[in-house]
C-alpha cells in the first residue's frame, strides 16, 4: 500500500502478470485459439465503443474542412483550410479555452478539498451521521439541468432569490442586493458545479477513508503518532488513488460541463466554454464547418490532456492483477 | 425520511468501520468530537438547503415563492406539481418521463451485458495489453459530446432515427460503456483466481462461468455500476435535447422548455426540477452504500 | 512517454478503424430519404416559442381537433432554443416537424433556399374560403412575402413596439407623455418615477443577450438616433458616432433607473417585474399589453400606452410576426394548412376573447379584431396605439439612411444572428458593469464587417 506514494511516470505500464504468456509473434498470436477465446468478450463492447465514438469524429473531420454553412446550402466546397485559420485567429475561442481550463481546475480543486474535509468529518463517530451523509449526497441527485435552473432563478435571483432573501431576513431592507450572476458570472457557475460536484467527491474519499486497515492506524498509534503524523503519514498515502480517482472523474465531466453554461449565463461575461462556444457556432452562426474545425481541435487538445491526465492517474492500474 | 432511509446504510457498513472507530475515539477529546460532529451538521445542512429550498418552494403558491425576503412558512399548495402535470397547458410531462425510463433503463442494461463479458476480458484472463484497452475506453469518455453533435444529427436524419428513443438508447449506452468496464473491472480482479480454475477444470464455458460464478459474486458492484449508469442517462441534456423532439423527448428536456415567459414561475419550476429528480433521488438515497462503493472500487484494484 | 505513444497509438488505430467504418456507411448517406412517418396520418407536429398566446393555443387545441380529426403534436419551446431548433430543422429539411413558429426575419432567407412551401401551392389553401387572407394587415403579409413574390407563412399575432407606463404613478409624479413621447422625455420620466413607490424604478428595458432579447429595443434606439449596422453600401456601423450615442443612451438609462438584475432581464422578466409594480414604465412589443390587461393582472386598467419613443424619425416602433411556416419536406401541407388557418383565423379569436379574456387575443395581425367591439371594449387602452404602432412602421426604411436590406430591430442576412448575439453578450456585459460602450461596439464593428463583407459589391 505504501508504495503507491512516489511512482515515476516510467513505471506507470503495468507490472508483469503471473498469467501473462511469455512475448510471442503476432502470428502465433492471432492463430493462438486461447488467445481468441480471451479476447472474444471483449469484442462487443470494444466494437460497439469504437463505432460509436470514434465514427462521429471521423465525419466531424472530414466536415471541418468544408465551407458547410446550412444558409448556404449551394455553396459547399470540400478541401478548405479557411476554418482552421479562423479557429486559431479567433479571439472568442481563445477566451473559451482559457475558461474552460479556468472553471474544470477551479471546480475539481475546490470540490476535492472540500470533499476531503467532509469525508473527513463524515469518517468519525457522531450522532445522525447517516442522515448527514444523505444531506450531503443530496446535491450530485438533482439533474444538473433542474439544479443549474433552481440556481438561476431560486438563489442567484437578485430579486426573489434565496441569497438576496436571506440577506435582507439578516440585514433589513437596506441590506446589500447583489444580482449574483451578472456581477459574479463565473464565481456564479463555479459555486453552482461545486455545490453539485463536491458530494461526489466526498463519496468517494469517504469510502477510501473507510478501507484504510484499522490494525495499521492503531499500530500508528501505539507507536505515539499524534494526529497531524498519522494523517500526513498514513491516511494522505492510502487516500492518493481516491484523490486522483475522485480527480479524473470530475475533470471528464467538468471539462464537457455544458447545461449550467447554457442555463445560467448562456455564454454571456466570458462563461462560454469551449462545449458551449461549439454549440452556439453549429446552431446559432449554423456553420457547420468551423464548429467542425472547432470540435477537431477540442479533441486534439483534449487527447492531450487525457493523456497527461491518465498518465498522472496511472498509479491505479499499478497492482492490477 | 432522510433519517430513516440513511440507518440501513450505516448499520451494513459499521463492520467495516468498526476498528477506524476505535482509533478515532481514542484519540479524539469528547469536546472536540462533539464540535467536529456539530460541523459535520452544519455542513450537511448548509449542502442540503438549496435541495430543501426546491421542494420547499415547489409546495408553496407564486405569489410566496417570490417574496423578499422567503417566505418560510407560506402555506402549502400542489399547484406547482398540478402545473408541471399540465393543469393549464394541457402538455403531460409523462411521456418525456416515461422515454427517460426507458432510455435509461434499457441502455444501462445493454451497457451491464456488454460490460461484463469486457471486463472479464480485462481483467481475469486478461488480454494482451489491457491496460491500453482500459485507457482506450476512458480515453473515450474524454472527447467532448458537442462535437459530434453534427454528425450525429445528420447521420441519424439519413437513417430516419431522428426522436427516436432507441437511437437515444444506443448514445447513452457508448456514453457510459466505458465506465462501467472500467468500474466492473475492479469488481472482478477483487475475485479469487482459484475460484475460476475450479470452474475451467469443471470444463465451464464462458457464458456459464459468467452466469454461475462470475454475476452473483459481484452482484453488488453490478448493481452500484448499474446505478451510476442510470443517473447519468437519466441526466443527459445535450445530445436528447438535439437528437429528440416530439416522440422520443427526455425529461430534462421537457424541463427546459417548461421555463416560460409567463410572469412568475419559481414554484412551477421547482416542482418541475423536483418532480424530473424524484427518480434519482430516489434510488440515490435507496443505494447510497452502493454508490460509495462502486464509485472508489476502480481505486483499490 | 511510452504511455503516451500508446495511447495515441490506439486512438488513431481505432480512428482508422472508424474511417474504413464511415467510408462504406457514407455511401448510403445520399440516397436513404428521411423517414418522417411515424405517427398516425391525421396528426401533424407544431414546434412553437412559449411565449403566453401560444401556451394558450396548446389548451385550446382539442378545439380544433374535434373539428377537423387532426391530432396536433406540440414541442414548445424557450425563444432561443427554439430558433435554434428551428433553424437546424429547417436547414437540413430534417421533417420532423410540419409547421414551426418563425418570422418576417426568416421569410427571406428560407425561402430563398427552399426550405418553406409557398401557400399558393397548397390545395387546402387555395380552397380556404374562410380564412380571408385580404383581412390580414397588408404590412404583414407583404413581410410574410419571399422575394419571389409568393406567400410563406400567416401571422399569429403581429406586434410593434411602444411604451408603457402606470398612469398612476405618472400622475402622482407629474408626468405627461405625448402621444410619441421623444427618448429625452422618456429618460427624464424614468428618473421622476424611479422610487414612486418603494422598489419601484423607472423603466424596464432588455439587457438580455440574445439577438431577439436586448438588441430589439436596442436596435430601434439606434434607428431614431440616427444610426444603422450597416450603411446601403454594406459598411458596418457599429462603432459609428450616432449607434455608439444610442448604446451609450440606453445602457446609462437601464443602469440608472432600470430594474434590478436589467442584465438578465428580458420579455418574460420586465413583464414580471411590470406586472408586480417593480417597474413603472416598459418599453417593449405591444403583444405584452394583453398580459398586462389579462384578467387576472394586477395592473390591469393601470396601464397607459403611447408610441415607440423617438428622437430623430418620426417612429421607431419594430414589426414581427410570430407566424406559421409549413417545412418544404412536410407531406401533410394540406392538414398544415387547416391547422394554421385556425389558429390564425377569426373564430380562433373569438373563442380565446370568450374563454380567456379578450385583452389576450392574440391580436395584430386581421383589419377585423379592430372592429370587433368585444375588442375594443377590453382592449381600448392599447388597442389603437398598437395598431397604429404596426402601421406606421416601415420595414425597408426605419432610419435615417438608405438600407442594403429589410428589417427594422434586425438586418435581414443568415449572418446577423451570430454576429449580433455576440456583439449582445458585451452590451449586456456593459449592463453588467463589466465591460465599456466603446469596447463593445469596436469588437461588435469587425464581427459586423466580416459578415458585410460577403455582401459587398453583391
Amino acid at each position: 500500500m505504501a508504495t503507491a506514494t512516489a511512482t515515476p511516470p516510467d513505471q506507470t505500464a503495468p507490472a508483469p502478470k503471473k498469467t501473462k504468456v511469455p512475448e510471442r509473434s503476432f502470428g502465433e498470436r492471432w492463430g493462438d485459439k486461447k488467445g481468441w477465446a480471451r479476447r472474444v468478450p471483449l469484442l462487443p463492447a470494444l466494437a460497439f465503443i469504437v463505432i460509436m465514438t470514434q465514427l462521429p469524429f471521423v465525419a466531424t473531420i472530414l466536415v471541418s474542412f468544408t465551407n458547410w454553412n446550412a444558409n448556404y446550402p449551394d455553396e459547399i466546397k470540400f478541401g478548405t483550410l479557411q476554418n482552421f485559420v479562423t479557429v486559431f485567429t479567433d479571439a472568442g475561442l481563445r477566451q473559451s479555452v482559457f475558461f474552460t481550463i479556468l472553471l474544470t481546475v477551479t471546480v475539481v480543486l475546490v470540490s476535492l478539498a472540500f470533499g476531503l474535509g467532509i469525508a473527513l468529518l463524515l469518517n468519525r463517530n457522531f450522532i445522525g451521521r447517516g442522515a448527514v451523509r444523505t444531506m450531503m449526497i443530496a446535491p450530485f441527485l438533482v439533474v444538473p439541468v433542474a439544479a443549474a435552473l433552481l440556481w438561476k432563478h431560486a438563489m442567484y435571483n437578485p430579486e426573489y432569490g434565496l441569497f438576496n432573501g436571506l440577506l435582507t431576513q439578516v440585514f433589513g431592507a437596506s441590506a446589500p442586493q447583489p444580482d449574483w450572476i451578472t456581477d459574479f458570472p463565473r464565481l456564479a457557475i463555479m459555486g453552482e458545479l461545486i455545490w453539485q460536484w463536491t458530494p461526489f467527491m466526498t463519496l468517494i474519499l469517504l469510502a477510501g477513508l473507510q478501507s484504510r486497515p484499522g490494525d495499521v492506524m492503531e499500530a500508528a498509534q501505539v507507536d505515539g503518532a499524534n494526529a497531524w503524523q498519522t494523517f500526513a503519514n498514513m491516511t494522505m498515502p492510502h487516500m492518493r488513488r481516491y484523490l486522483e480517482l475522485a480527480g479524473l472523474l470530475g475533470t471528464i465531466y467538468i471539462i464537457q460541463q455544458f447545461d449550467s453554461v447554457f442555463t445560467l449565463t448562456a455564454g454571456a461575461y466570458g462563461t462560454a466554454n469551449l462545449p458551449y462556444t461549439i454549440y452556439q457556432t453549429l446552431y446559432n452562426a449554423q456553420d457547420y464547418g468551423l464548429a467542425s474545425a472547432q470540435g477537431v481541435i477540442v479533441v486534439i487538445g483534449t487527447i492531450i490532456i487525457a493523456t497527461f491526465a491518465l498518465r498522472t492517474v496511472s498509479s491505479l492500474f499499478e497492482e492490477g492483477n | 425520511m432522510t433519517t430513516a432511509l440513511a440507518a440501513n446504510p450505516s448499520k451494513t457498513a459499521a463492520e467495516k468501520r468498526a476498528s477506524n472507530a476505535r482509533v478515532r475515539n481514542n484519540r479524539r477529546g469528547s469536546k472536540g468530537g462533539i464540535f467536529l460532529g456539530l460541523l459535520a451538521w452544519v455542513i450537511g445542512i448548509i449542502f442540503v438547503f438549496p435541495v430543501f429550498y426546491m421542494l420547499l418552494t415547489s409546495l408553496h403558491s407564486e405569489f410566496d415563492a417570490a417574496t423578499n425576503p422567503p417566505s418560510f412558512f407560506a402555506p402549502l399548495t400542489l399547484d406547482g406539481y398540478r402545473e408541471f402535470f399540465g393543469a393549464s397547458s394541457g402538455a403531460s410531462p409523462w411521456p418525456p418521463l416515461i422515454n427517460s425510463a426507458t432510455a435509461s433503463i434499457v441502455s444501462t442494461i445493454v451497457v451491464i451485458l456488454l460490460a461484463i463479458p469486457a471486463a472479464y476480458a480485462l481483467s481475469v484472463k486478461p488480454v494482451e495489453k489491457w491496460t491500453d484497452v482500459m485507457f482506450f475506453f476512458l480515453s473515450t469518455k474524454f472527447l467532448p459530446a458537442v462535437a459530434g453533435l453534427l454528425p450525429l444529427y445528420i447521420i441519424a436524419k439519413t437513417i430516419g432515427v431522428l426522436d427516436n428513443i432507441n437511437f437515444i438508447v444506443i448514445l447513452y449506452t457508448a456514453m457510459n460503456l466505458p465506465i462501467a468496464v472500467w468500474m466492473l473491472r475492479s469488481f472482478l480482479a477483487d475475485i479469487p483466481v482459484e475460484l475460476f480454475e475450479a470452474a475451467s477444470i469443471d470444463g465451464a464455458g464462458l457464458i456459464r462461468t459468467l452466469r454461475s460464478i462470475i454475476v452473483p459474486i459481484i452482484s453488488p458492484g453490478i448493481a452500484a455500476t448499474a446505478l451510476i449508469c442510470f443517473i447519468f442517462s437519466w441526466n443527459e441534456l445535450l445530445l436528447a435535447n438535439t437528437l429528440t423532439s416530439i416522440v422520443a423527448q427526455t425529461a430534462p428536456v421537457f424541463l427546459t422548455s417548461f421555463v416560460t415567459s409567463q410572469g412568475l414561475f419559481l414554484a412551477k419550476v421547482c416542482a418541475a426540477a423536483t418532480a424530473v429528480s424524484l427518480p434519482v433521488l430516489i434510488a440515490g438515497f435507496a443505494a447510497q452504500d452502493k454508490l460509495v462503493q462502486g464509485l472508489s472500487l476502480g481505486a483499490v484494484k | 512517454m511510452r504511455l503516451t505513444s500508446k495511447l495515441v497509438a490506439a486512438v488513431g488505430l481505432s480512428t482508422v478503424l472508424a474511417a474504413t467504418a464511415a467510408c462504406s456507411g457514407a455511401g448510403g448517406a445520399g440516397g436513404v430519404g428521411g423517414g418522417g412517418g411515424g405517427a398516425s396520418d391525421n396528426s401533424i407536429n407544431v414546434l412553437m416559442v412559449n411565449n403566453p398566446q401560444m401556451l394558450a393555443l396548446q389548451k385550446h387545441i382539442g378545439e380544433f381537433t374535434k373539428q377537423s380529426g387532426i391530432t396536433v403534436n406540440f414541442t414548445v419551446k424557450p425563444e432561443n432554443d427554439m430558433r435554434n431548433q428551428a433553424a437546424q430543422e429547417f436547414a437540413n429539411q430534417s421533417g420532423q416537424f410540419d409547421v414551426a413558429t418563425l418570422s418576417n426575419f426568416e421569410v427571406p432567407i428560407y425561402s430563398k433556399n427552399g426550405w418553406l412551401t409557398p401557400l399558393d401551392d397548397i390545395p387546402a389553401y387555395k380552397a380556404d374560403t374562410t380564412f380571408d387572407q385580404a383581412d390580414i394587415f397588408p404590412s404583414m403579409t407583404k413581410s410574410l412575402t419571399g422575394p419571389d413574390g409568393k406567400l410563406y407563412g400567416e401571422p399569429f399575432y403581429g406586434e410593434s413596439s411602444f411604451l408603457m407606463y402606470r398612469k398612476d404613478i405618472a400622475e402622482k409624479v407629474g408626468v405627461k407623455f405625448n402621444e410619441t413621447p421623444t427618448w429625452d422625455e422618456v429618460a427624464a420620466a424614468a428618473a421622476k418615477m424611479d422610487g414612486a413607490e418603494s422598489g419601484m424604478k423607472g423603466i424596464c428595458l432588455r439587457g438580455l443577450p440574445g439577438w431577439g432579447e436586448v438588441f430589439a429595443p436596442l436596435t430601434t434606439v439606434v434607428n431614431t438616433f440616427g444610426g444603422t449596422w450597416f450603411d446601403k453600401d454594406w459598411n458596418a456601423q457599429v462603432n459609428a458616432q450616432p449607434f455608439k450615442d444610442a448604446t451609450t443612451f440606453y445602457t446609462d438609462l437601464v443602469k440608472a433607473h432600470g430594474e434590478a438584475g436589467a442584465a438578465q432581464a428580458g420579455f418574460a422578466e420586465c413583464l414580471t417585474a411590470t406586472t408586480q409594480s417593480k417597474t413603472a414604465m416598459w418599453y417593449d412589443a405591444t403583444s405584452a399589453a394583453g398580459s398586462l390587461e389579462a384578467p387576472d393582472s394586477p395592473v390591469k386598467g393601470k396601464m397607459g400606452y403611447v408610441q415607440a419613443p423617438v428622437k430623430e424619425t418620426k417612429a421607431s416602433g419594430w414589426l414581427y410576426a410570430w407566424s406559421w411556416m409549413i417545412e418544404k419536406k412536410s407531406t401533410k401541407a394540406d392538414n398544415a394548412w387547416k391547422f394554421i388557418s385556425w389558429a390564425s383565423g377569426k373564430d380562433y379569436e373569438n373563442l380565446v376573447g370568450q374563454q380567456d379574456g379578450w385583452a389576450t387575443v392574440p391580436a395584430g395581425k386581421r383589419e377585423s379584431t379592430y372592429a370587433n367591439a368585444d375588442y375594443i371594449k377590453a382592449a381600448g387602452a392599447f388597442a389603437e396605439p398598437t395598431k397604429t404602432a404596426i402601421e406606421s412602421a416601415d420595414p425597408t426604411n426605419p432610419g435615417v439612411q438608405p438600407r442594403p436590406t429589410v428589417g427594422i430591430q434586425f438586418v435581414d442576412i443568415p449572418e446577423f444572428t451570430d454576429f449580433a448575439t455576440k456583439i449582445s453578450q458585451d452590451i449586456s456585459g456593459v449592463i453588467a458593469g463589466k465591460t465599456t460602450v466603446d469596447e463593445a461596439l469596436d469588437n461588435g464593428q469587425k464581427l459586423a464587417q466580416a459578415a458585410g463583407d460577403k455582401y459587398k459589391g453583391k
